[in-house]
């Protein structure tokens, strides 16, 4: 009979697993794992929620900066998406790290529809990601408080 | 970024028979993202190092007493072993720094890292002229 541990820690690895297989997180992401011990074992939740924030304060100033009609500083933007791009890198977010590249090109040829859409994209991408790393960290606790230990998934 | 480089890999010695038993090389990073900074921070104390971490080029020269006319007086008992610096930063760049840290006589035998996601090789390479350029022509 499986224990709660047993069961928590096979769903911990398969939902793990799933994000990187379905494209959300990339090596980058193991990298940081490899960064977190038992001195510092909230390391990839500090970093994940700092970049969180980036990412709301940056698109944030693309949203302003492409609200203003007739007058788009489109190096502005580009600026803005290429800080993001930096930092979604930094943290393996695999997905927003993709859009950032086709929404730099849009920022370089001026397209402000593609910018608009990419806009749209990069802030849908980021909160599902958000979602689904808190969902993982929920289920880390989870296993805590049941009193097991957080496997260790090779990709 | 770069992937998490255990010391061996960096090649720099940490070797205890060359250091005073308490001391840590000392590198200072620059980097203008908060994600970047804390993922440095983090990876040069894995790795057993002083980390010392600024948000940009004019903090960095800053902090080695380079900013003004003063050219570092006092600051040659600040020990650094290595700067790591990103590359594109707004204001000043790594490249803009690590000039500056190269004019001073201070601190230019400090190995400065540059670090970047983009191709920055053919940029680079006009500071190897210049570099030599400073070694030969001063």
């Amino acid at each position: 009979m499986d224990t709660l541990v047993a069961q928590l820690q096979r769903q911990f690895r398969d939902y793990t697993i799933s994000l990187y297989h379905q494209g959300f997180l990339d090596d980058q992401f193991t990298e940081l794992k490899k960064l977190q011990d038992e001195c510092s074992p909230d390391f990839v939740a500090e970093v994940v929620s700092l970049f969180f924030e980036d990412c709301e304060k940056l698109i944030g100033n693309m949203a302003r900066a492409l609200d203003q009609t007739g007058n788009v500083d489109f190096n502005l933007v580009g600026s803005s998406v290429h800080q993001l791009k930096g930092s979604s890198s930094s943290v393996g977010a695999k997905r927003v790290k993709g859009l950032c590249v086709t929404f730099k090109e849009c920022c370089d040829s001026q397209n402000f529809e593609g910018c608009v859409r990419c806009l749209q994209q990069v802030d849908i991408e980021y909160k599902s990601l958000k979602a689904k790393l808190q969902d993982l960290f929920s289920l880390e606790q989870q296993i805590v408080q049941a009193g097991g230990r957080i496997p260790q998934v090779d990709i | 970024m770069a992937e998490v480089m255990r010391p061996e890999k960096l090649d720099i010695s940490n070797d205890t028979a060359s250091l005073a038993s308490q001391e840590l090389l000392h590198v200072l990073a620059v980097d203008d993202s908060i994600v970047d900074r804390k993922f440095i921070e983090r990876l040069l104390r894995v790795s057993s190092c002083k980390v010392t971490v600024v948000d940009s080029a004019t903090r960095a020269l800053q902090y080695l007493g380079l900013d003004g006319d003063n050219s570092s007086v006092g600051y040659q008992d600040l020990k650094i072993n290595l700067i790591m610096t990103d590359y594109s930063m707004p204001g000043m760049t790594g490249y803009e720094l690590l000039k500056k840290i190269k004019e001073s006589s201070v601190f230019r035998e400090i190995p400065v890292v540059i670090m970047s996601s983009e191709n920055i090789l053919p940029r680079i390479d006009r500071y190897v002229l210049f570099s030599y350029y400073l070694n030969h022509h001063h």
